[in-house]
């Protein structure tokens, strides 16, 4: 490790990082608004379910690399695109939260639900304010899964041009200089540990009934 | 050329770069750290999963190692240790190994208790109990584990060309030095094909040796012998349904 290439690099390293952070969480939040309906939709009707969760099991299977490479024929973007790699990474999210949120909203016990409906709750606001928050605790593991995957794979991006830090790796490997390969692991691991804890800490504050059910079962 | 042209050119089926060649680079990279892989991690996780004790260890390095970007662990490896069969195992290894150890670990933890209790009960002796009870009904998460490790270890292969070595990758990456983009196009059907095909066998497997008893867990809630004493991890993502292990 030569320790001085860092400062002497700080701008470039911090740009990079935050090219990082935006190729890899716009995704998760694109991702995200796409999955709730279409998870919703496959709760509720068999035939969506037959068709969307097999889709989504076909989608994810693809490597990111390929997805990296195809997309621009689809889309009609240049290679070096980064919209390449954030549409790529919001398919491999939806493709992973439509499962979560349906087998989460299905979950929901049928009592839960009638419940709701004999106080008074239409449809839309029941799911608002009932299955939804429900459904939050897995909706988070499956975001953490997605963040954390995505903040890997961006660096993917790199082999074709365009990836937050993962240039430090490609750089670093056409200079045989390991300084840099190194930070940009290091960093990349530490934005992935940092957005997976604040996923957690946003699921507590989401779900305030789990600590108060925690406590009154370590009370009884 | 269209993609059309380019597959049904004879030269690229023949020779080092055909695609025979190459495929055969791909499955014998992928295979021999897949193998390597569930030898290692299986027996681990099933034995930490029998005792109870260590568990917390498994899922935390699990979720530690997804973290590690693959892309940036391969190129630093080959760095420091060249072009050859170790480096690119060590990477596909350490990718590998944490799907399978947590999807043995949670499979063989998340047995009913009263099932082993019963198993106990009727004279099995631990080994036993292990061998023709926690694992048979461990079978679906473990599964999952090794279809995850699978997916991960085909995709990172093919980003091996990168760095220098054959496999489908190489049409990736040669066709985008070389500006051939058709190659590229070529390349990523067949390395989709590969993956959608292995994905599809091992569906198949699993479907196959999985005790139809065991068939609706994919929509499941979680079973009651959940672990008590890991109140966060809980919702983690330490269950590794297939789609749920983490991707390349």
């Amino acid at each position: 490790m030569i320790w001085g290439w860092i400062p002497r690099n700080g701008a470039l390293i911090v740009g990079l990082l935050g090219e990082h952070l935006i190729l890899s969480l716009l995704p998760v939040l694109i991702g995200l608004v796409l999955a709730v309906p279409l998870g919703w939709l496959a709760s509720r009707s068999k035939a969506a379910r037959a068709v969307l969760i097999p889709s989504a099991g076909v989608l994810y299977t693809i490597p990111s690399l390929v997805l990296f490479i195809v997309l621009p024929v689809i889309l009609g973007t240049r290679i070096l695109d980064p919209v390449n790699v954030v549409v790529a990474l919001a398919i491999y999210t939806v493709a992973l939260l439509v499962r979560s949120v349906a087998d989460a909203l299905a979950a929901v016990p049928a009592m839960v639900v009638a419940a709701a409906t004999a106080m008074g709750f239409r449809p839309t606001r029941r799911f608002v304010s009932v299955e939804f928050p429900l459904a939050v605790p897995v909706l988070i593991a499956g975001l953490r899964v997605a963040t954390v995957s995505n903040i890997s794979l961006v660096s993917v991006g790199a082999a074709i041009g365009v990836g937050g830090l993962g240039q430090l790796f490609t750089d670093g490997f056409d200079r045989s200089f390991p300084t840099e390969i190194v930070t940009g692991i290091v960093l990349s691991m530490l934005l992935a540990l940092v957005a997976d804890a604040l996923l957690v800490s946003l699921g507590r504050i989401a779900t305030p009934w789990s600590q108060v059910c925690a406590r009154a079962g370590r009370a009884a | 050329m269209n993609i059309v042209g380019w597959f049904t050119d004879p030269t690229h089926w023949s020779g080092p770069d055909g695609v025979p060649t190459r495929v055969l680079e791909q499955l014998y990279y992928s295979v021999l750290a897949l193998l390597v892989a569930v030898v290692i991690a299986v027996p681990i996780g099933a034995l930490v999963g029998h005792t109870g004790r260590g568990g917390f260890l498994i899922v935390g390095l699990a979720n530690w190692l997804r973290s590690l970007p693959d892309f940036g662990l391969l190129i630093l490896l080959v760095l420091l240790a060249g072009v050859h069969l170790i480096p690119v195992m060590v990477a596909l290894l350490v990718l590998a190994i944490p799907p399978l150890l947590a999807g043995t670990y949670a499979g063989v933890s998340n047995v009913d208790r009263s099932v082993v209790d019963a198993a106990r009960g009727v004279g099995m002796r631990e080994r036993d109990v292990l061998l023709r009870v926690e694992i048979p009904n461990a079978l679906p998460l473990l599964l999952g584990g090794l279809r995850a490790a699978t997916l991960q270890v085909i995709a990172t292969t093919a980003i091996a060309a990168y760095v220098g070595y054959g496999g489908l990758g190489r049409y990736l990456i040669d066709g985008l030095h070389r500006h051939i983009y058709v190659e590229m196009a070529a390349g990523a059907v067949l390395v989709a094909i590969l993956a959608l095909v292995v994905e599809g066998i091992l569906a198949a497997v699993q479907r196959a040796v999985v005790s139809p008893g065991l068939r609706p867990t994919d929509s499941r809630a979680r079973p009651p012998s959940e672990p008590k004493n890991e109140p966060t991890r809980a919702d983690a993502p330490d269950r590794p349904n297939p789609d749920m292990a983490g991707v390349t």
